[in-house]
């Protein structure tokens, strides 16, 4: 019989409005000097909307700094280490654009002439309004868990396993956290956080949250 | 099924799910919406979709249209063309048409206590009328990347009296001292013009207009609109014709507040001389299930535009999985990326390349027309439109914060 939790999850779905700030940028001088006021939620668009519109495309494309230096610049060798940042890695939302900062500089100084974007394919800088509800899915055993990550959105999953470590400041991802806290699942709640949510599609992720889920609920019976 | 229900198949019951809780935080905002068409032309087939939903979901919505003469529509048109970098000018006459005509709306258009949204220039000026403790959105649906100054220093002094303005790409925004959202516009996949349809409904369309179903068919389905360059769309195919059997479709109909519809379909006519292979149709605005039908027969689908506010019949073409070459302006780049789901251009020899590149390789035109069916099914449909719009109604209540709990 399946352990019965302290205290429900209950799941909360994230939706998210695109502010325009009117910031462009023509080359890598005018990204950095926009990037070094940009506030987390910005930076949070530009290293994360990408998870969500291209929901069908494996391997993701890399962040939006990354595709812009690649595509835009043709600067391959900075696009290349832009995309090769390890978002998860970072606690924070600041320190994840200081990381991008520091790389950009880093590559400037071996660089005489900047490389300018043609007229029309500039660089926007955007900003994510998030938007958090409570929806009707909950669950208090590890079934009823696995259950309902195969029903919730792509939303929901993003949310609680990166979104709200990032931009809400927890600790840990919240899938990990209350399966430790209120079912013991000490194993399982590793094995969630060790996943990165950044080289999956978001129903690839979904699916390997299941599997780890229903293997655990299956041994547990 | 019918109502939001009927999209779940589409987009997942989450999505669907979704619309419903935001509904629950809106129920009984009033919400006007104010546009200057009731047919003809996006924002009208938009309003006319959204407006159901909106309701649905709790959002006492409506939708009125103002009305205007010949010269008041005429001077629209001019802004529409300026503000999509035309070099054309406003006179003192074209003012003061314009000023009357809000006048005499405003006069006329009982306005909304609650949210009033606003569409596009024509009736941006019924800000003057504005009520305390009402919330305005202006909803700009026009390539405004380089506008004619002075034609947008007539039209800001107005947008910046509302609380938010809302742009179709990010490159259309302005220095303005309100907030800027970003909001694509969307297709109804249940729409005639995007529902499935059955094969021999398709060859009866076809036919009817005497093209041959037997042979690739290349079609541009728009507005006989200079911005589109229809002419510039025959020339491409004419020089692709050169080495394909291929036969070229131009298909649209004329919006009410485009006067300048008629005398383009003449240039086109024109243009395509005696050819057999040539067809012009001017189709009435409702004709919704032949351009479905005529999308759906296309071996390639062409959306040359010069200047786009976003070129929704890039997104209905793509959700008929096929291949598109689209004109790499406005909003058409978030739709298509090149090479990956559709192709971009910018010249009329480029167009001519890739029409005889895709209809040589059916395999590639393949794939990119299924990665673009995808590409649409995540961003570009109604249902995430509409909720966009719902998270904007909510927004007007936190200005300026960026992580709102709504409980």
């Amino acid at each position: 019989m399946s352990s019965v939790a302290r205290a429900p999850f209950r799941f909360f779905t994230r939706l998210t409005l695109t502010r325009l700030t009117g910031w462009r940028a023509a080359d890598l001088a005018e990204m950095l000097e926009h990037l070094r006021k940009a506030p987390g939620s910005v930076v949070f668009h530009h290293t994360h909307h990408f998870l969500v519109q291209h929901q069908h495309l494996s391997p993701e494309p890399p962040n939006d700094f990354a595709f812009w230096v690649t595509n835009v610049l043709q600067e391959d060798q900075l696009g290349e280490r832009l995309a090769a940042i390890d978002t998860i890695q970072f606690p924070s939302l600041h320190e994840l654009r200081d990381r991008i900062i520091a790389v950009i500089e880093e590559y400037l100084e071996t660089r005489q002439a900047l490389r300018t974007a043609p007229q029309g394919e500039e660089f926007h800088f955007m900003d994510a309004v998030s938007f958090t509800l409570p929806t009707r899915h909950q669950a208090t055993t590890l079934v009823e868990f696995g259950q309902e990550l195969g029903r919730v959105g792509y939303a929901t999953i993003s949310y609680h396993l990166f979104e709200a470590r990032l931009r809400v400041g927890a600790d840990d991802n919240d899938f990990s956290c209350w399966l430790e806290r209120d079912l013991g699942e000490h194993d399982l709640a590793a094995a969630i956080r060790r996943l990165d949510p950044y080289t999956h599609t978001m129903e690839g992720l979904r699916q390997r949250l299941v599997s780890l889920v229903e293997r655990r609920a299956t041994a547990e019976r | 099924m019918t109502g939001l229900a009927a999209y779940a198949p589409f987009v997942g019951e989450a999505t669907i799910e979704d619309l419903r809780l935001l509904g629950d935080r809106l129920r009984g905002r009033r919400v006007q919406n104010i546009n200057s068409t009731a047919v003809g032309g996006g924002v009208a087939e938009i309003l006319n979709r959204l407006i159901p939903l909106f309701r649905e979901v709790g959002v006492d919505a409506s939708w009125d249209v103002i009305r205007g003469g010949e010269a008041f529509f005429a001077v629209t048109k001019t802004i529409h063309n300026a503000l999509h970098g035309q070099p054309v000018a406003l006179t003192d006459q074209d003012i003061a048409v314009f000023r009357e005509a809000t006048e005499e709306n405003a006069r006329n258009v009982t306005l909304s206590d609650d949210i009033v949204f606003i569409h596009d220039p024509q009736p941006a000026g019924l800000i003057e009328k504005r009520k305390p403790g009402t919330h305005w959105i202006w909803r700009c649906h026009i390539d405004l990347s380089a506008p004619s100054p002075a034609v947008w220093e007539f039209l800001r002094s107005w947008v910046e009296r509302y609380d938010a303005a809302v742009f179709s790409a990010p490159q259309f925004s302005r220095s303005l001292p309100i907030d800027q959202v970003l909001v694509a516009p969307s297709i109804d996949p249940l729409a005639d013009k995007n529902r499935e349809i059955e094969a021999h409904e398709i060859e009866r369309v076809v036919t009817s207009l005497g093209i041959d179903p037997s042979r690739p068919l290349v079609t541009q389905v728009s507005r006989f609109d200079r911005l589109k360059d229809p002419v510039g769309v025959i020339e491409a195919f004419r020089l692709a014709k050169k080495y394909n059997d291929c036969q070229l479709l131009l298909v649209g109909g004329s919006a009410t507040d485009d006067p300048e519809g008629a005398q383009v379909l003449v240039e086109c006519r024109e243009r395509a001389g005696s050819d057999p292979d040539i067809h012009v149709v001017e189709l009435p605005p409702m004709a919704n299930i032949e351009i479905n039908a005529l999308q759906r027969a296309s071996t390639v689908i062409i959306q040359k535009s010069l200047r786009e506010g976003f070129g929704l019949t890039v997104s209905e073409a793509l959700w008929k999985a096929k291949p598109v070459i689209a004109g790499a302006v406005g909003g058409i780049p978030l739709q298509i990326t090149h090479r990956y789901s559709g192709i971009l251009t910018h010249t009329i020899e480029g167009t001519s390349y890739w029409i005889k590149q895709l209809l040589n390789a059916p395999d590639f035109a393949r794939r990119l027309g299924e990665n673009g069916r995808e590409h649409v099914r995540q961003n570009f449909l109604l249902t995430r439109h509409l909720r966009d719009y719902l998270l904007l109604f909510l927004y007007l209540d936190h200005l300026g914060e960026s992580l709102i709990s709504l409980g």
